[in-house]
């Protein structure tokens, strides 16, 4: 028991969600409009005007807001029953789609917002990164910005003034530090922002999805100081991701949540496993993991063989033909599509993007396209699949996370051993050898 | 480590940690308003000098509208300019005291969306920002005083006293409306209102003992009636009589005002994240 920092027991949220609401606050007018109401509401309640209730409200409360035929508000769950304990030490990955719950999770362990039932118990400091560079003033200049950010982050003057020279050293700002952060680029702006996040030390670290930013080269950087953060100091690190490589890397313990609700926690291998088996079992587009404008939407996708036969395994080697259903939204669009593999741990195995030709679809016309995949040899192993539709590079319509998978497994024609898989290559290239006549004078081997 | 404290986040159960918190957070408190010191008069050309300029410009059309055209009456020794500007520096202070509060949590608001520290360090910095002003404010009151080769009585001695309650008055106002703002965007108009309303019901431009005496008790509802008699009488030898009714008015109110205020914003304070 002593070992653990954080228990969190049966843990819920509830948010109350309007419907039909652009604004995200409430207007007096209509709370005066409304308590004016109040008195005619009974009058009127057989009509069934939609009057509308608690608008923008957070419901703290368990009662269900009274609703006619169509309610203006319902109550939404963002977590449910959470429970799980982290021990001392422990790196926590914690996954699932978007929407899962898993930012309201962290929003809860740091305080931002308070839960509507269960309770955590949390021995320690807690310090929490939801944002690179929160609190960060353009007007300062960096110098300050390191200040007050660290304030912010929960450092004390005496720490940032210890770390200053790590930090500024981390960021690679040094002939920038008196200029407002307004003028840097936005790769300095960032580095700086995780330079001084990543010299924290609090017990317990709560870090959501930061290393979505900056330049390959930095995320490297970064990863290697999480990495040191959580085997040199024995720090406990909850960390969200969408990248499962990085879990993969950092945690040996993982949480998938899914629906507000905690499926499974362990250790973290296991986990990912079972996230993406869910997910390959689940190709139902709502639950997609996607981004972009929407003009063009993917809804279904199929692979298959090349003689016409949909498939979810294929032979190394074996062409295979993805078959992608989508809508278009807007008038006469004109869009490209791209493919893309990746491994499990989300490792980019294969692109493919027809970027010279595209395609014009009449508005809300459903349309089909067969993506022919070929000439690439995988290694057996489980592949996801990632699709885009997008105008050359200038706008993202639709771009779609792991929303197939399949398995290649190896093939009579290929004569390799039994055993070979991911672990010793991703792409297999049959070799053609020849010995060269060893030169006289030379020893043979 | 022996000093490891449990922390417990319950429904309802922020409570008991917040005052702790609250001086746990005290340096955050510091680097919010020292951000707002810097940040304030950054790409000026003036800098700091605005908050000298517009206190006395206003006090000078002042002097000039209520003592020459208007000819309000005032106690015979006491220079008008004076006068005015002893109940600007109060003014002065509750009209940006009360706007940048009640604009604090909504200027913040990525900070209250992703960070968790005691919400009330916001519109109390940024009271303490308005206070910094003060301050400069009263070096030109100083200089004033010179210039008319005034020197002040005993009565002096009070002025911290009107100053704390200047200053509570500020925060109990700025805590309600901040709180009500981050819910009510409505208020983003209601306050500039207040303050542009509040010059000419407070009597800024001119002495309350002017107000007919029926109505002197309604009049001192406005906590600010106090609070600038009070600054007139400790400034100015008591030339300006302190009446005690108003003065005692305004305690209460101000006592009431931060009260509530405090009540009301820790009440609303663990849904501003979510509402925000």
């Amino acid at each position: 028991m002593s070992d653990v920092v954080i228990r969190v027991e049966n843990l819920g949220k509830q948010y109350r969600i309007r419907h039909q609401q652009a604004e995200r606050y409430t207007a007096l007018r209509d709370v005066i409009a409304q308590k004016c109401a109040a008195p005619f509401r009974a009058l009127f309640r057989r009509n069934g005007s939609p009057l509308r209730l608690d608008r923008g409200e957070v419901s703290n409360s368990h009662s269900l807001s009274t609703h006619n035929s169509q309610p203006a508000s319902e109550d939404f769950w963002a977590l449910k029953d959470v429970s799980f304990d982290v021990k001392r030490g422990e790196v926590v990955g914690i996954i699932g789609r978007n929407g899962a719950g898993k930012s309201t999770l962290l929003k809860i362990l740091s305080r931002i917002t308070e839960p509507t039932e269960g309770r955590v118990r949390i021995k320690g400091r807690v310090a929490s990164l939801l944002e690179v560079g929160t609190g960060f003033h353009p007007e300062l200049t960096g110098r300050e910005n390191i200040f007050l950010n660290g304030a912010i982050l929960g450092m004390n003057r005496a720490e940032i003034v210890r770390k200053f020279d790590e930090i500024v050293t981390f960021a690679e700002v040094e002939r920038f530090l008196d200029t407002p952060v307004k003028r840097y680029s936005s790769g300095m702006y960032v580095r700086l922002a995780f330079a001084v996040a990543a010299h924290l030390e609090p017990e317990i670290l709560v870090v959501d999805e930061v290393l979505a930013v900056g330049d390959s080269e930095f995320q490297r950087k970064c990863m290697g100081k999480m990495k040191d953060v959580a085997a040199n100091s024995g720090r406990t690190v909850l960390f969200v991701s969408h990248n499962l490589a990085a879990v993969a890397q950092l945690c040996s313990q993982a949480l998938l949540i899914s629906s507000g609700r905690l499926i499974t926690a362990g250790p973290s291998e296991q986990v990912i496993r079972l996230y993406l088996t869910n997910s390959k079992e689940n190709n139902d587009p709502i639950r997609w993991n996607r981004d972009g404008s929407g003009a063009v939407r993917l809804s279904g996708i199929q692979a298959l063989r090349c003689d016409g036969i949909t498939a979810t395994t294929f032979e190394m080697g074996e062409s295979l033909t993805l078959r992608l259903d989508g809508l278009a939204r807007d008038a006469g669009i004109q869009f490209s599509v791209a493919v893309q593999f990746t491994t499990e741990d989300g490792i980019p195995v294969v692109y493919a993007y027809n970027q010279s030709e595209s395609f014009r679809v009449r508005v809300g016309e459903a349309f089909t396209l067969d993506v022919l995949m070929t000439g690439v040899v995988l290694m057996p192993g489980t592949y996801l699949v990632n699709v885009w539709f997008g105008n050359a590079g200038i706008e993202h319509y639709d771009y779609v996370r792991g929303c197939f998978a399949f398995d290649v497994i190896q093939s009579a024609d290929i004569p390799v051993s039994l055993n070979i898989s991911q672990q010793l290559g991703l792409i297999y290239c049959h070799p053609r050898v020849h010995f060269h006549d060893v030169p006289a004078g030379m020893p043979s081997r | 480590m022996a000093t490891e404290t449990e922390l417990i986040i319950e429904a309802g159960r922020a409570e008991r940690q917040y005052w702790r918190d609250l001086w746990r957070y005290r340096e955050l408190f510091y680097f919010l308003a020292w951000r707002d010191i810097l940040v304030r008069y950054k790409q000026t050309v003036i800098g700091i000098a605005w908050a000298v300029v517009r206190p006395f410009l206003t006090m000078v059309v002042f002097t000039f509208v209520f003592s020459k055209i208007a000819k309000l009456p005032a106690p015979s020794n006491v220079p008008y300019a004076l006068l005015v500007f002893a109940a600007m520096l109060p003014w002065q202070f509750f009209s940006t005291a009360l706007s940048e509060s009640s604009n604090s949590l909504i200027g913040n608001a990525n900070l209250i969306s992703k960070i968790y520290f005691p919400r009330l360090i916001v519109p109390a910095g940024s009271i303490i920002t308005s206070f910094v002003d003060f301050l400069i404010t009263l070096v030109l009151m100083a200089v004033l005083m010179l210039w008319y080769g005034f020197v002040p009585g005993w009565q002096i001695l009070a002025f911290p006293l009107f100053s704390i309650l200047a200053f509570c008055t500020a925060f109990g106002a700025g805590l309600w409306l901040c709180a009500l703002n981050v819910k009510y965007r409505d208020f983003r108009y209601i306050v500039p209102f207040i303050v542009q309303f509040g010059l000419y019901v407070s009597p800024v431009g001119f002495s309350s003992a002017i107000v007919p005496e029926k109505w002197q008790l309604l009049y001192s509802l406005n906590p600010m009636v106090g609070v600038i008699d009070g600054f007139r009488w400790s400034l100015l030898r008591g030339e300006v009589p302190l009446s005690f009714p108003s003065l005692i008015a305004s305690l209460l109110i101000t006592a009431a005002l931060c009260t509530t205020g405090i009540w009301h914003f820790r009440r609303t304070e663990k849904t501003f994240a979510d509402v925000i």
